[in-house]
């Protein structure tokens, strides 16, 4: 059964996507700096962009999909943890903030690799990055990829491999002629589109389920644990919550799809408004869309696949064309978090394997094609993993948030904020960061009751700090 | 070295300090509310606009709070400042 009124509204969006991957390239072929303009869009976003990419990056498929699904086994306790998220918002852009702005303009850098290339003047620290940066990214961007195809899948009855294809057509072709710009434009109206999507489907259904006194009422009837900070099952001690503040708020600082943004932005006034609508759309976001797992328990009672909670309550509780909207939220939600890493991917290959090691000297004419070809075959290799998702890229997915901030976070902050900090402390740190971590979540994830995170963050910091000191005098 | 000289940096140290303050801020207010009125039994707890007040406290008005509060510290401390070497702002 396919339903047109639902199904055009997802139409449209996809035909606004690809006018404005039309209109970026355009901007990219008149530039004057192709590099600067494809792979960070001639930094010159303003605030309203910078937030609306920021927030579109980070929230990915489970702020929409797998994270009500969560909150509507456990209750509001999930809730509480989802707004741990919240610094996100904020935090990174003020941390990274203006040093990060100035530094690297100074040093021309375009990517993330770029900044800690001239910080510590390492190729050992570039190999190291670039790897963990493609190892990990390819693997979350096929794992959003089978999320997204498996959301239109459901959605509109096609197959899967149909779906899929629609789906990384759509992307491809506006991220390859667009560029950075046309990720964030993009972005700008999928956030727009995720935050009136939440707030559309959150007042369906207080609606739904007769009020929130109602809703509470039969929540406590059934469970009283699902109304406390503790879960339905009692698993979310405050020791465990609190260290997700490490993983999903503080630690995003090191994921490099969020840092490179903060280079692009136009001028202080950008970061502020940024600052304060980002907190903003992360906070309705995250608030609302976990609420309304929590909600959709008594509304629709009896779900068994917690992915299938927000489809299904959209489609119960809100009139066809009001949930074609809604729907379009999670799509631009998977949309904008796996243009961003496409881009971000092969900007590693283009500007840090191929222009540093390969051909330094390579003619602008030389990289256009590069860029374009490295994107798109990026592009085809995640689709064709996504057919068939192998097991190893599964488990490697579920390392990318937290093995990328294992292995950036120190060596962003500290190369920014401790002058003392050199190339032997970021390679341990680095190393270190990562096979902790997964090494604990091999053997032991939730080691003295914490998320797995907290403690190669904290050590790969020792470490960082240790080796550092210690080596001094090679450098100086 | 120029890099410790440029007074633009202590602007921005200052403005990463003020990031970390306002976590700290964001997690007691967070951390407080929902352990402290939320540890008690369920029976007993008490209600605001429908939801249990622990909830209300930590999730919905601490989030108003720090928005608030984030849209005042930026108003009163934060500065423009060009980030072009020698540009000015635009």
């Amino acid at each position: 059964m396919i339903q047109w009124q639902v199904i055009i509204p997802l139409i449209l969006f996809l035909i606004i996507i690809f006018a404005i991957g039309f209109w970026a390239n355009k901007q990219v072929r008149q530039s004057d700096s192709f590099l600067q303009e494809y792979f960070l869009g001639g930094r010159e976003m303003g605030g309203f962009l910078l937030a609306m990419t920021m927030m579109a990056t980070y929230g990915s498929a489970s702020s929409f999909i797998g994270g009500p699904g969560v909150a509507y086994n456990l209750g509001l306790g999930w809730v509480l943890l989802a707004m741990a998220q919240l610094p996100a918002g904020y935090f990174v852009l003020m941390v990274l903030g203006k040093k990060f702005a100035i530094i690297s303009r100074r040093y021309e850098a375009i990517t993330l690799i770029d900044f800690l290339k001239k910080r510590y003047e390492s190729n050992v620290v570039i190999i190291l990055s670039a790897i963990s940066i493609i190892v990990f990214l390819f693997a979350s961007m096929t794992a959003q990829w089978v999320g997204g195809a498996r959301l239109i899948e459901s959605l509109t009855g096609l197959h899967y491999p149909v779906a899929l294809i629609i789906f990384a057509v759509t992307v491809l072709v506006y991220v390859t002629i667009g560029g950075f710009r046309a990720v964030a434009l993009t972005d700008a109206m999928q956030g727009s589109v995720m935050i009136v999507g939440t707030i559309i489907l959150l007042i369906g259904t207080i609606i739904a389920g007769g009020g929130i006194e109602n809703i509470m009422t039969s929540l406590a009837t059934e469970n009283p644990k699902m109304l406390t900070p503790f879960g339905s099952d009692g698993s979310l001690t405050p020791l465990y919550v609190s260290t997700f503040w490490i993983l999903i708020g503080l630690g995003v600082v090191g994921l490099p799809q969020i840092a490179v943004r903060a280079m692009s932005y136009k001028n202080s006034q950008s970061l502020h408004r940024a600052i304060l609508i980002g907190t903003i759309g992360i906070g309705t976001i995250m608030f609302g869309m976990h609420l309304i797992g929590v909600l959709a328990r008594p509304v629709l009672p009896g779900i068994e696949v917690g992915d299938k909670v927000m489809p299904l309550l959209t489609l119960e509780v809100l009139p066809p064309i009001l949930a074609g909207i809604v729907l379009a939220a999670p799509m631009a939600a998977i949309m904008s978090t796996v243009n961003a890493l496409l881009i971000l991917v092969s900007s590693t290959f283009v500007k840090d394997i191929y222009l540093h090691f390969i051909n330094p000297n390579a003619a602008e004419g030389q990289i256009k094609s590069r860029s374009f070809w490295v994107t798109t075959i990026i592009g085809l290799a995640v689709v064709l993993f996504a057919l068939n998702p192998p097991e190893f890229l599964i488990w490697l997915n579920l390392f990318a948030f937290g093995g990328l901030e294992s292995a950036f976070l120190w060596s962003i902050v500290l190369g920014l904020y401790w002058k003392r900090a050199n190339k032997y402390g970021a390679i341990a740190s680095m190393i270190s960061g990562l096979t902790l971590y997964i090494l604990i979540d091999r053997l032991s994830p939730h080691i003295f009751g914490m998320h797995t995170v907290t403690i190669p963050i904290l050590l790969s910091f020792v470490v960082f700090v240790g080796v550092s000191l210690a080596t001094e005098r090679r450098t100086s | 070295m120029k890099r410790l000289q440029d007074p633009r940096f202590k602007v921005a140290n200052r403005e990463a300090l003020i990031g970390i303050a306002l976590v700290l801020i964001n997690f007691a207010i967070w951390f407080g509310f929902a352990y402290g009125l939320g540890s008690k039994d369920p029976a007993e707890y008490s209600y605001i606009f429908g939801f249990p007040a622990w909830f209300f406290y930590s999730c919905f008005a601490g989030t108003i709070f720090m928005i608030v509060l984030i849209w005042i510290t930026i108003k009163l401390f934060f500065k423009n400042i060009p980030f072009d070497d020698g540009g000015e702002e635009q």
